[in-house]
């Protein structure tokens, strides 16, 4: 075991995960988590804690990641490389390994311009496959960046984000390569709606081996209405959206597109379960937490397994 | 070049309000050739200044003087007997030069005309784009030509990230994906196993002032250290 989390364990054993997603507050409020927290608990094997999401400040995820551990969900802290240099983002991980933490995606962050502080400086000191790079290398060779040794390491789980959709496409595959490399122990894909990509893209990586050296979780995200599947297609970088989606929610009555929604996700998973490559789902329910019991029940996801 | 742009009227106004005499210096060199500050633009914005200052009782005066180079002190020196008629300066250079003509006038207070806003290209007239942060290690040979710290809007070293969108920046679909062309030309140069390897973190050494001096001349300076 790498890190002992119990993510990790529940990959190892083979069985299929189910990880979903927490935005902190934008406020200091401890109840907001614990009411999104209730939602999720016994329901998913892990929850994304997300980091100043879409370049808005919101309670650190450091913080939330530690309420969410207290209100008995496995936290999977984000860390985002547009807001802190490599100092803070070193001693953040020590810090929240300290304290419990044990899994961690690495992203890059979404550009500050889409937030609500336009103005301010992006830091990224380093970029996101370095930062995968630090965290393995703090956690296997008990080594900072500079090289420098620590006597007690945070041992992480390790993971990093992928998007089958966005061009170059054949590149794709190969930044994965370089993120496995740099020691991503499991990917995160971008919401997936173009199944048939997902498919071309899953193979890819099943060719070059890459499914056997990283657990592979597809993101997953149910359209609550037909405005947000538009929304979603037209104006979010790197989405892909067919418009097969946008004619299902279309066809079924305003009140109705979010049933129709949740429904097209459990399709999905169901057919990730059976995807050969494919580890998990990585269920993000945007503001959307208190559905995410019965989507669990409706996919079949239910009960979690222990380990 | 150092490319620069023109501040607001309004800006520059407030910035000189209640000195009588002041003196417009140009700069010759980057500044002149981006239409910013050469003796051209000097006596364009010497004559709105006069302009507004037409109706006062009392209208300021304004002078001007264009040098080939302010970031250089035998070009400055050609200003040491006229400063001296002013009670202001106000710099159309850039950042640099205009530090440098106040640090040789320390008793007379010198104000910025332009904002200096990158080193860039010129594409056409008027149209200049940028191209170097100078952040002091440069991977142009890794990456096929172009910066990805200049114009990744992220400063990747390992890009395209996802939000990349058909060849543009998610920034904005005008700005195209640094990631994407430094791929598409490796491909085409047949080098893609140059960014297959993991580019470790940079070295950023530009995050303190910085001297230079080039190995040829390390004795002559080697005393005044």
């Amino acid at each position: 075991m790498k890190s002992g989390s119990k993510l990790e364990k529940i990959l190892e054993a083979g069985h299929f995960a189910f990880t979903g997603e927490l935005g902190p507050p934008r406020s200091a409020s401890i109840e907001a988590i614990r009411t999104k927290a209730g939602h999720l608990k016994g329901v998913v094997d892990s929850v994304n804690i997300t980091d100043n999401q879409t370049a808005v400040v919101r309670m650190s995820s450091w913080a939330a990641s530690l309420l969410a551990l207290e209100a008995g969900l496995e936290p999977n802290y984000q860390m985002v490389c547009r807001d802190r240099n490599r100092l803070a983002m070193q001693s953040d991980i020590l810090g929240a390994y300290a304290m419990g933490i044990r899994n961690m995606l690495c992203l890059s962050g979404d550009h500050q311009q889409f937030g609500d502080h336009p103005q301010c400086k992006g830091v990224f000191d380093i970029d996101s496959m370095q930062l995968i790079q630090a965290v393995k290398n703090m956690r296997d060779n008990a080594a900072f960046i500079n090289g420098q040794e620590m006597d007690e390491p945070p041992r992480m789980f390790i993971g990093a984000a992928a998007n089958p959709f966005a061009e170059p496409f054949e590149w794709r595959v190969y930044r994965l390569a370089k993120k496995i490399n740099a020691g991503a122990d499991f990917i995160q894909t971008q919401c997936i709606y173009n199944m048939a990509k997902m498919r071309e893209w899953i193979k890819r990586a099943r060719d070059m081996g890459l499914t056997e050296k990283v657990y592979i979780l597809a993101g997953i995200t149910p359209m609550k209405s037909l405005g947000m599947a538009r929304y979603m297609k037209s104006k979010v970088p790197g989405m892909d959206v067919p418009d097969e989606i946008i004619n299902r929610l279309k066809g079924v009555e305003k009140k109705q597109q979010g049933k129709e929604g949740i429904a097209i996700a459990c399709e999905q998973i169901q057919e990730f379960k059976e995807m050969e490559g494919v580890a998990g789902v990585h269920l993000m329910a945007i503001e959307w937490e208190h559905r995410v019991p019965e989507i669990a029940e409706q996919a079949g996801m239910l009960p979690r397994p222990e380990v | 070049m150092i490319v620069a742009k023109r501040k607001p009227f309004e800006e520059i106004k407030d910035l000189i309000q209640g000195y009588k005499n002041v003196l417009v210096v140009g700069c010759g060199t980057c500044v002149a050739v981006c239409l910013a500050g050469g003796a051209k633009e000097v006596s364009v914005l010497a004559a709105e200044l006069r302009l507004n200052q037409k109706s006062e009782p009392d209208p300021a005066q304004f002078g001007e003087a264009t040098v080939q180079r302010q970031c250089d002190r035998e070009f400055l020196s050609e200003l040491d007997d006229l400063v001296g008629e002013y009670d202001a300066l106000l710099s159309m250079a850039c950042g640099a030069g205009i530090q440098f003509l106040a640090e040789r006038f320390p008793d007379t207070p010198v104000f910025p005309a332009v904002d200096t806003s990158f080193i860039g290209v010129n594409q056409d007239v008027g149209w200049y784009e940028e191209r170097c942060k100078a952040c002091g290690s440069c991977v142009l040979g890794m990456t096929a030509g172009i910066c990805p710290v200049t114009m990744c809007a992220k400063s990747l070293f390992n890009g395209p990230c996802g939000g990349t969108n058909e060849g543009s920046c998610e920034i904005h679909p005008d700005q195209p994906c640094a990631w994407h062309l430094i791929y598409e030309r490796l491909a085409r140069q047949g080098r893609l196993d140059k960014i297959m390897e993991i580019c470790p973190a940079n070295d950023w050494r530009n995050q303190k002032p910085q001297t230079l001096i080039q190995p040829s001349y390390e004795e002559r300076y080697e005393a005044t250290k």
